[in-house]
């Protein structure tokens, strides 16, 4: 316990970057998610391709390959972030993938007919996707799109192998200095417990609040 | 077309033909413009350079990073079988009738799936050897996977069985079947049927998650890229050609999965022998009118 006390400040400042980058790439990847559902349902063959190709690329490679390839293989060729910025962009760019495919599966849950009906009135595409479409597809898969958040929380302690000091960097650090792994890294792990608790009730809530029971 | 594309759009008339063409454009234009970037910044900073590109072309690299994906393969297979069983055990414990059984794995399963992969590795790492508990590193590496890895298949396993129709198991105990064979006679082997391409894309994930190897200095697909590059300091090239194997066997079993998904998790010769018994397809003239 002693362990844990004494580092507070540390494994503090480890669980705030820890909520940043998941709140940062939760909002990244919805919104990449969103331009990749469309595009892979937009009337373009060309557009729909390249969804298809991002959804393929990115579910398909593992999230360290990539997030090695951006930090440490990206500044040879001139493209360089700050450590924090890459790690967010990746992960965003990586959960983006699983996000579209999740959205897409809502927009399929949207009956035909309010296709129909928002085409028939003479909404665009555009339109009809913004105030047709998705507000029932997105609220069909809130439950799954909580899934995806508590694994893209989980995946945000692979920054660590970057050089990202978050919460399990920090656990990691305090540990080599206390030689107390029980203590130190329980409570990481209870850490990450609570924050995907979090996730998991305010997923429950805006069900509860938003989903639409046919 | 099917439904999901038809769900936004009509058949295009001619004005939406005239908009698809240009939308077209402008998306070959961007695509385009990216690459061209791409190239640019690769020729600025001269690895374009054929020489750069040129040990990619010899088989002592391919034979190092083959030998590095054939240990991810191992660690993923070793991975795969335990983290199936394990999670077969804990599903049928979560289902069981023994509440404190029902409990256990409940609590494994829900903790397991909470905590991140990579504090696990840092547990078997820095944590298990100060008790004594030194793994081999091939065991490093895949023990903290299992852990994890047997939460999700769990997971999958449980609402398989729980899909299932409970009119299977009703008709099995009414039949005179034990619990213990109602499960292991009727309802493992419809579900395991239905469950096939949610396994397989589970593999994906399990597969991807070796690259933790990287953490670990196990001398998968990722981590000999690494130990590759730093030898020959061909960063960018050796991590996108590691990009580019993972991806070629990903999306392989992606494509497997889907396949199975089609098929309704058959795979193999059964479709093909169905067809074979069937009578011989009635010819032109004997069509009965």
């Amino acid at each position: 316990m002693e362990a844990l006390t004494a580092h507070l400040s540390q494994l503090g400042h480890g669980l705030v970057t820890t909520v940043e980058l998941t709140v940062v790439t939760t909002v990244g990847a919805m919104l990449l998610g969103i331009v990749v559902a469309t595009l892979r349902i937009a009337p373009v063959p060309l557009l729909r391709a390249i969804g298809t190709a991002y959804v393929e690329v990115f579910q398909n490679l593992p999230l360290l390959a990539l997030l090695v390839l951006f930090v440490f293989a990206l500044p040879t060729i001139g493209i360089t972030f700050p450590l924090f910025t890459s790690a967010a962009i990746v992960i965003a760019v990586y959960e983006g993938a699983y996000l579209a495919e999740a959205i897409r599966a809502g927009i399929n849950t949207v009956g035909v007919g309010q296709a129909e009906a928002a085409r028939a009135i003479g909404l665009t595409f555009g339109q009809s996707l913004r105030h047709v479409i998705l507000p029932q597809g997105l609220r069909a898969v809130i439950q799954p799109i909580g899934n995806i958040c508590i694994a893209l929380l989980m995946n945000t302690s692979l920054a660590a192998a970057v050089g990202v000091v978050e919460l399990t960097q920090a656990a990691n650090n305090v540990n080599l200095v206390e030689a107390q792994p029980i203590a130190v890294f329980t409570g990481a792990g209870l850490a990450y417990m609570l924050l995907a608790l979090i996730i998991g009730q305010v997923t429950g809530l805006l069900e509860r609040r938003l989903a639409i029971v046919r | 077309m099917n439904k999901t594309q038809q769900i936004l759009f009509d058949e295009p008339g001619p004005r939406a033909q005239r908009r698809i063409r240009i939308a077209t454009v402008l998306g070959a234009v961007g695509l385009a413009g990216a690459l061209a970037a791409a190239v640019y910044q690769f020729a600025s900073h001269g690895e374009l350079a054929a020489d750069r590109w040129e040990p990619f072309t010899t088989w002592p690299i391919w034979r190092y990073l083959l030998n590095g994906l054939w240990a991810t393969l191992r660690a993923a297979a070793a991975t795969a079988v335990l983290s199936a069983a394990l999670g077969l055990i804990l599903a049928l414990g979560r289902l069981s009738t023994h509440r404190p059984l029902r409990w256990l794995a409940g609590a494994y399963v829900e903790i397991f799936r909470t905590v991140p992969t990579l504090l696990l590795i840092y547990v078997t790492l820095f944590a298990l050897p100060q008790y004594g508990l030194n793994f081999p590193l091939f065991w490093k590496l895949v023990v903290p996977l299992v852990v994890s890895n047997s939460a999700a298949f769990a997971e999958i396993f449980r609402s398989g069985i729980l899909a299932l129709d409970r009119g299977q198991t009703e008709a099995g105990l009414a039949v005179g079947l034990r619990r213990g064979q109602v499960m292991a006679l009727v309802v493992l082997p419809q579900a395991l049927l239905q469950l096939a391409p949610s396994l397989v894309s589970q593999l994906v994930g399990l597969l991807k998650d070796t690259s933790l190897g990287f953490v670990v200095s196990y001398t998968e697909l990722l981590y000999s890229g690494q130990v590759l590059a730093s030898y020959t300091h061909l960063l960018i090239q050796t991590f996108l050609v590691v990009a580019l194997i993972y991806l070629v066997v990903n999306a392989s079993l992606s494509k497997f999965a889907r396949v199975l998904q089609a098929r309704n998790g058959r795979f193999g010769g059964r479709r093909g022998r169905r067809t074979a018994e069937l009578p011989p397809p009635l010819l032109e003239g004997n069509t009965p009118r």
